[in-house]
């Protein structure tokens, strides 16, 4: 329990992963399983984040009256991963409006149902 | 001789490079420069393979001016050499024996797109079976998974984009767990260059410290892998997704793709974590059970399905199942097993799904079994090629997929009772499944409906895709009649693997 509290930051990006993670199997609506992956992909990057930071370091260039430093690879991780997410949001988001145009709704249940009706339709 | 060192890092740049120029071609000039890429490709993985086999040894290859831990590195031996030049092949054909349904199927203002997302998927392939840095395997791993969903909903039809809207969500979830994991990995350990968190782990494993959250940490790293690649009970989108698309992509998704995922898998348990360490025993359990299940669940989802996509897409399914058997059957042979197994199906069920569309067409583009009477009369080529995949799928000697039945077979004597015992159960009744199947399937296709007089016609309407087909049928009766240099190739790769 201590480390817990000790490790806060950690305990609730594991939190976020978790929402992000059920919003995105469970959530029926199409861009609420987007803004969940959003959550589950900002989560990993809070964890990131706070893994690199050194209490006290300043920011990873080499400066005259500096101690510490803060460790720069996990900020380049942030990063990498950043650009990924962008990349996957863009590609989910195109899809939901594609869906929309050809189903009018964006319940994933309901667009299953109307696909199967139309199931000679190509 | 030195300079093929370079070829490995070559090949995934000029497939880069490739896409890069496709995207400034004309639709038919993109295929034919994909098509040469491609070509190159095989031919740069074959000297790969021809270098490493000479020099014995695996080779790291540092790219860019910094060495380890800090810069980013290749490494390579026989067995990733090996799965790039069948990887390059199956692409090759994939693409040659598709073109005609990419020019039915996708716009024609995108095919050039197309083409353009093959060149990626195809470095994004490369780069995961070459790479030594698990944060590069994460993300080409997503670029992966980016051109998969790219050429799946290229497509615009409905129930694609519903397709791929299901492919890409489940995708997602299996790249949240396995970035998760690996950066679990790296927080324990301050690595991110494979054989340095190796050296890590096995430090946490004479202290004992850290047992529990590695061996989580695992877990998530394999079962995001396994989603992805589609292990039951996550293999749900295969069906809508392979049926779906357009023929190539749905020979390259479910013969390449989901195999690049697996190869990643297999690099993670032996260079990473090691295969004798504790962290992994409950992990690999887990899998070794799913891919059980995965099997028999396959073949009787198969065995119920009324078109002919639909059961190739679950007979899939059912050879995931497989090498997830392999896998979690451990040592050596299991690995070994699972790596032939993984090339088998690699070349057979493109294969399958190529020969089945140019069935399909010549029965007015229906994949349902009534129509598919006598399609093979119809194009007695391809009737040929569907028959040879299927009988490899089957388990009859001579094709490949016996000898991946009699490997599995043999690595699981000499295990826990209980394992050996399941092993050989479920490939008997698996092999039986599989028989009703597929054989069923040949003899619709090789029956007309009565008083009914075809028009027999050698080839169908395309022959290329009846030539690379036979250069498919071809690789697999080698790997089945060559399965002992072949193996001894993989056995040694594996040797110089971890």
């Amino acid at each position: 329990m201590r480390n817990l509290v000790y490790n806060y930051e950690e305990a609730v990006a594991v939190v976020l992963f978790g929402i992000g993670f059920v919003t995105l199997l469970f959530h029926r609506n199409l861009i609420k399983k987007i803004i969940g992956m959003n959550i589950m992909d900002t989560g990993v990057f809070l964890f990131l984040a706070s893994m690199g930071y050194v209490k006290g370091g300043s920011a990873p260039i080499y400066a005259e009256n500096a101690d510490f430093y803060v460790n720069p690879v996990p900020a380049g991780l942030v990063l990498t991963g950043i650009v990924v997410s962008v990349s996957v949001t863009a590609i989910m988001l195109s899809l939901a409006v594609r869906l929309h145009q050809r189903y009018g709704t964006l319940n994933l249940d309901e667009i299953y149902r109307i696909a199967r009706e139309k199931i000679n339709e190509r | 001789m030195d300079f093929f060192r370079n070829f490995p890092f070559i090949s995934i740049v000029f497939s880069l490079f490739s896409a890069v120029v496709c995207s400034l071609l004309p639709g038919k000039a993109a295929r034919i420069w994909t098509i040469a890429a491609e070509a190159i490709l095989a031919l740069l993985s074959a000297g790969t393979l021809l270098y490493t086999v000479i020099l014995g040894e695996s080779v790291t290859y540092r790219m860019g001016h910094f060495g380890a831990p800090w810069g980013n590195e290749i490494r390579f031996g026989m067995l990733e050499a090996l799965t790039a030049l069948v990887f390059a092949l199956v692409l090759l054909l994939s693409v040659t024996g598709g073109a005609r349904y990419v020019i039915r199927d996708v716009p024609p203002k995108k095919i050039n797109l197309y083409y353009l997302l093959i060149n990626l998927l195809g470095a994004a392939l490369l780069a995961l079976v070459y790479t030594n840095d698990i944060f590069t395997g994460y993300v080409f791993l997503e670029i992966l998974t980016l051109t998969s969903g790219g050429i799946l909903m290229i497509r615009e039809i409905g129930r694609t984009t519903l397709a791929a809207t299901r492919y890409m969500i489940l995708n997602l979830l299996g790249s949240g767990l396995f970035l998760l994991g690996i950066i679990l990995f790296y927080d324990v350990t301050g690595h991110l260059l494979m054989p340095d968190m190796h050296e890590a782990l096995l430090e946490l494993g004479k202290s004992g410290e850290y047992a529990l959250p590695l061996s989580v940490t695992t877990g998530l790293v394999c079962g995001g892998l396994a989603i992805k690649s589609g292990l039951f009970p996550f293999h749900t989108w295969m069906p809508d997704t392979y049926g779906f698309a357009t023929p190539t992509s749905s020979a390259i998704l479910s013969g390449l793709v989901s195999k690049g995922y697996i190869f990643l898998l297999i690099k993670i348990m032996t260079r990473v974590i090691g295969l004798d360490n504790p962290i992994l025993t409950v992990a690999r359990n887990i899998l070794f059970l799913f891919g059980l299940l995965g099997i028999v669940a396959g073949s009787v989802l198969a065995i119920r399905q009324n078109s002919v996509m639909r059961m190739i897409s679950y007979s899939s399914a059912a050879q995931i199942g497989y090498i997830y058997m392999g896998i979690g059957l451990g040592g050596t042979a299991g690995f070994a097993a699972a790596i032939f197994h993984l090339l088998t199906h690699a070349v057979t069920k493109p294969l399958l799904f190529l020969s089945a569309a140019s069935l399909m067409e010549v029965s007015g583009d229906s994949p349902v079994f009534h129509d598919l009477q006598g399609a093979a009369h119809r194009n007695r080529g391809a009737g040929f090629l569907f028959t040879v995949g299927a009988m490899s799928m089957i388990g009859i000697p001579i094709f490949a997929g016996f000898t991946s039945k009699l490997l599995f077979s043999l690595a699981a004597i000499g295990h826990l009772p209980f394992k050996t015992f399941s092993v050989l159960v479920i490939l008997a009744v698996s092999t039986i499944l599989n028989t009703l199947y597929f054989i069923r399937t040949m003899i619709r296709i090789y029956t007309s409906p009565e008083g009914k007089k075809e028009d027999r016609t050698p080839f169908g309407p395309q022959l290329s895709c009846v030539l690379s087909g036979s250069v498919m049928a071809a690789m697999n009766v080698i790997l089945g009649l060559q399965s002992q240099p072949v193996l001894a190739l993989i056995e040694r790769g594996l040797a110089l693997f971890s």
